[in-house]
């Protein structure tokens, strides 16, 4: 099938069949990133920008890396060394990137709906690397990779993610993206950070993490954002670790095979042990590896070729 | 040891029990429950030893009283009682079990303040304690208090108590957050910024004594607020001593709707009107304020109709260093477990109440809303009850009680009714027949 869209804004817009044909391009691009030398033509004489409004890690530096290894030339744009401390507007500083001629623009945006501001806005095609509590789509594709890799598949699986879904971008992508290949998503947390309608997304809810595990294939664990007790969701890391983060009780309650996820950063001994971080079931760093592979298919499906995304 | 009650009207709302009979105790479980024991089984009785009969005829035996708002004042506050005296004055008022208020010094809102809390009542041993833990660390209204170790280590329920939750997002947070672990949410409903400095009611009582008021929309708007929360949330709500008409009217509509949502009074709101402060009386002032007669008359149809389901005291004991002071000054609130039963058992008197309403108010209904395994008599559960006598003539006398304290406005009232034994897990913790 052809690959038709000018952005990837959201899980929500992609189809089940775009969805595999991203993970099939990213388990051939896989490969490349085991090669000596790590670099192919496919994009050379593109131009990437980096449009990064919140502080990110792995995100960026793996967006960065897929761009380089398929020879697109990359410009990166923090919030603080960027104009906007000045007083331009976002729209204003998008007109003003478009202006220069860029493929792509990579963006992530602590304003739900921002990437789709500027998409509306720009020729350019936009990848959505984060806004807000709202959609990660990247992270999404990436996890589903993770999982269609370790368990062949992604229909007839049982999801859980376990932790502050209310604000996770990665936890809606992750139940839209799972739910639409098949498989079913239970949530868990404490009930301050369950939002209101989560079922409406195809997300059951339960409170007690070992209810979540139960019989599960992947325990997906969210960060827990310490930023938020002034917000009141919970009283202290402490009674976060004894109460609802992940225990080898809660380990034993899923399939023997589960998978145990987590987009990172960790915090260590809050929502997960340390032991089970870094056991035999943790895929983390797998994930982190095709986030990568993601990446690179997302940019070759986009902007590789002779298409060029304005054209759609 | 084998203990007979026998001959008095039994009465137990949860098993829809009014009648005469005899109750037969035996390793501190109530064993048998019949109509007529004399007929079979007394022989063995009477050649036991150390069988023992009580002759309650002429008196009601009802499942041990429950007290859902009391402050024992230990940790902190020991010269105005400790959980010892505290508990002493349960049993003299006929609880056999009672909550405790976490505004203690230090405040419990923790597991090692729970703890102490329930080591001394054990050794006291007088009534069953159950500590109610703080909604926010330090009753600060800051941040939440860890509700899942409180839990653990056995608080029943969260209350900031008298420091109100005013951060609404931290009463809804608290709402939710309870949920998970099954906790009921207690709220003292008075905005503090509408309270300002007020000391009693609003009104012409308040204008004549030159005393600023308190005007009934404190309590009311709160209540609102927080059944809303309830309704949202769908966490446990439970409002401590309901004085006005509104609260009365809002609570009733909430639970036509079916919010999760559960009222106690107190007795002073039922007994008195603000009236009682016209002599800068001290003992007359607490929180909520004494209301008036048509607040008083709205309380009682609460009460009547079942919006209101609990009558709890509020027994807050203070030492004249808070209450001989200038009215302005002075500490908020009134001792009530001594009282409590006499001046409800007066609802009785005046036909608001009969006696199976009064003993669920007071028993079933507290033990429900708490979840714990007390307020019903049948075989099988723990001797947990007490016998009154509800036509006794009583004149309350501050210095007979057995708490630290005797800051009741009640001193010298003449009633009818009191507890005259009161009997935990199968001991007499007080008897005066």
């Amino acid at each position: 099938m052809d690959f038709v869209r000018k952005d990837i804004l959201s899980v929500e817009e992609l189809t089940g069949e775009e969805i595999e044909l991203i993970l099939d391009t990213a388990d051939s691009m896989k490969e490349i990133s085991h090669r000596d030398i790590k670099k192919v033509p496919t994009l050379r004489g593109k131009t990437i920008v980096y449009f990064f409004h919140e502080p990110s890690t792995r995100t960026k530096a793996s967006f960065e890396i897929a761009a380089k290894r398929l020879s697109a030339d990359t410009v990166s744009i923090s919030a603080s060394t960027s104009s906007i401390v000045k007083g331009e507007t976002l729209i204003d500083t998008s007109k003003n990137l478009e202006a220069m001629n860029p493929d792509v623009i990579v963006i992530r945006h602590q304003a739900s709906g921002a990437p789709h501001m500027i998409a509306k806005r720009v020729r350019a095609s936009v990848i959505n690397a984060g806004d807000g509590m709202h959609a990660h789509p990247t992270q999404a594709l990436l996890d589903m990779m993770t999982v269609r890799e370790k368990k062949g598949t992604l229909s007839g699986l049982r999801i859980a993610i376990v932790g502050d879904i209310a604000h996770s971008r990665v936890a809606r992508s992750n139940i839209i993206g799972f739910t639409k290949m098949g498989s079913s998503v239970v949530v868990s947390g404490p009930p301050t950070m369950i939002p209101t309608g989560i079922e409406s997304m195809g997300a059951k809810v339960v409170y007690s993490i070992e209810d979540a595990a139960r019989e599960a294939d992947v325990i997906m664990m969210l960060r827990i954002q310490k930023e938020r007790l002034g917000d009141f969701l919970f009283p202290s890391d402490r009674e976060y670790a004894n109460f609802f983060g992940l225990t080898h009780e809660a380990v034993s309650k899923a399939r023997k095979d589960a998978l145990i996820m987590h987009p990172g950063p960790i915090n260590r001994g809050v929502e997960i042990p340390p032991e089970i971080a870094d056991g035999p079931q943790s895929v983390i760093l797998d994930q982190v590896e095709n986030g990568v592979a993601v990446r690179m298919a997302l940019l070759y499906l986009l902007i590789g070729g002779s298409r060029h995304a304005s054209d759609n | 040891m084998r203990l007979t009650i026998r001959g008095g009207r039994v009465i137990d709302p949860a098993s829809n029990t009014d009648a005469v009979k005899d109750v037969v105790v035996e390793d501190g479980k109530i064993v048998e429950l019949t109509p007529g024991l004399e007929g079979r089984g007394q022989k063995s009785k009477i050649q036991n030893p150390k069988s023992k009969i009580i002759d309650a005829s002429g008196k009601w035996v009802v499942p041990g009283l429950i007290d859902m708002h009391t402050h024992l004042r230990e940790p902190g506050h020991e010269y105005k009682e400790t959980i010892k005296t505290g508990t002493l004055a349960a049993a003299a008022g006929g609880f056999t079990t009672i909550c405790c208020m976490p505004n203690t010094d230090p405040v419990n809102d923790n597991r090692s303040i729970t703890d102490y809390i329930l080591k001394m009542a054990k050794e006291a041993s007088y009534a069953r304690v159950y500590p109610v833990g703080a909604i926010s660390k330090g009753l600060k209204g800051e941040s939440l208090a860890e509700f899942g170790e409180l839990k653990e280590a056995g608080a029943i329920a969260v209350s900031d108590d008298g420091h109100p939750v005013m951060n609404s997002q931290l009463m809804r947070r608290a709402l939710e957050y309870a949920k998970r672990f099954g906790l009921l949410v207690i709220s003292h409903c008075e905005d503090l910024y509408l309270a300002g400095k007020g000391v009693m009611n609003e009104g012409v009582i308040a204008t004549r004594l030159g005393l600023r008021g308190i005007p009934n929309a404190v309590e009311a708007g709160m209540v609102a607020r927080d059944i809303l929360l309830a309704e949202f949330t769908g966490g446990r709500l439970h409002v401590a001593h309901v004085s006005t008409e509104d609260s009365v009217r809002y609570i009733r509509e909430a639970k036509k709707r079916g919010v999760p949502v559960t009222a106690e009074t107190a007795p002073h709101y039922f007994s008195l009107t603000e009236e009682a402060v016209l002599d800068y009386d001290t003992n007359a002032k607490m929180s909520p304020p004494l209301r008036t007669k048509k607040d008083v008359a709205a309380i009682c149809e609460g009460l009547r109709d079942g919006t209101i389901d609990v009558i709890a005291s509020d027994h807050a004991p203070h030492s004249s260093l808070e209450k001989e002071l200038e009215f302005d000054a002075a500490a908020n609130g009134i001792v009530g477990l001594e009282t409590s039963l006499s001046l409800s058992l007066k609802l009785v008197k005046d036909g608001i109440l009969d006696p199976m309403s009064l003993v669920a108010k007071m028993s079933t209904n507290p033990a429900h809303i708490l979840g714990i395994p007390a307020g019903v008599l049948k075989p099988g559960v723990s001797a947990d009850l007490t016998i009154i006598d509800p036509e006794i003539p009583r004149t309350i006398d501050i210095h007979s009680f057995k708490s630290k304290s005797c800051n009741s406005p009640f001193d010298g009232w003449n009633l009818q009714g009191k507890s005259v034994l009161t009997m935990v897990e199968g001991s007499i913790v007080f008897e005066e027949m």
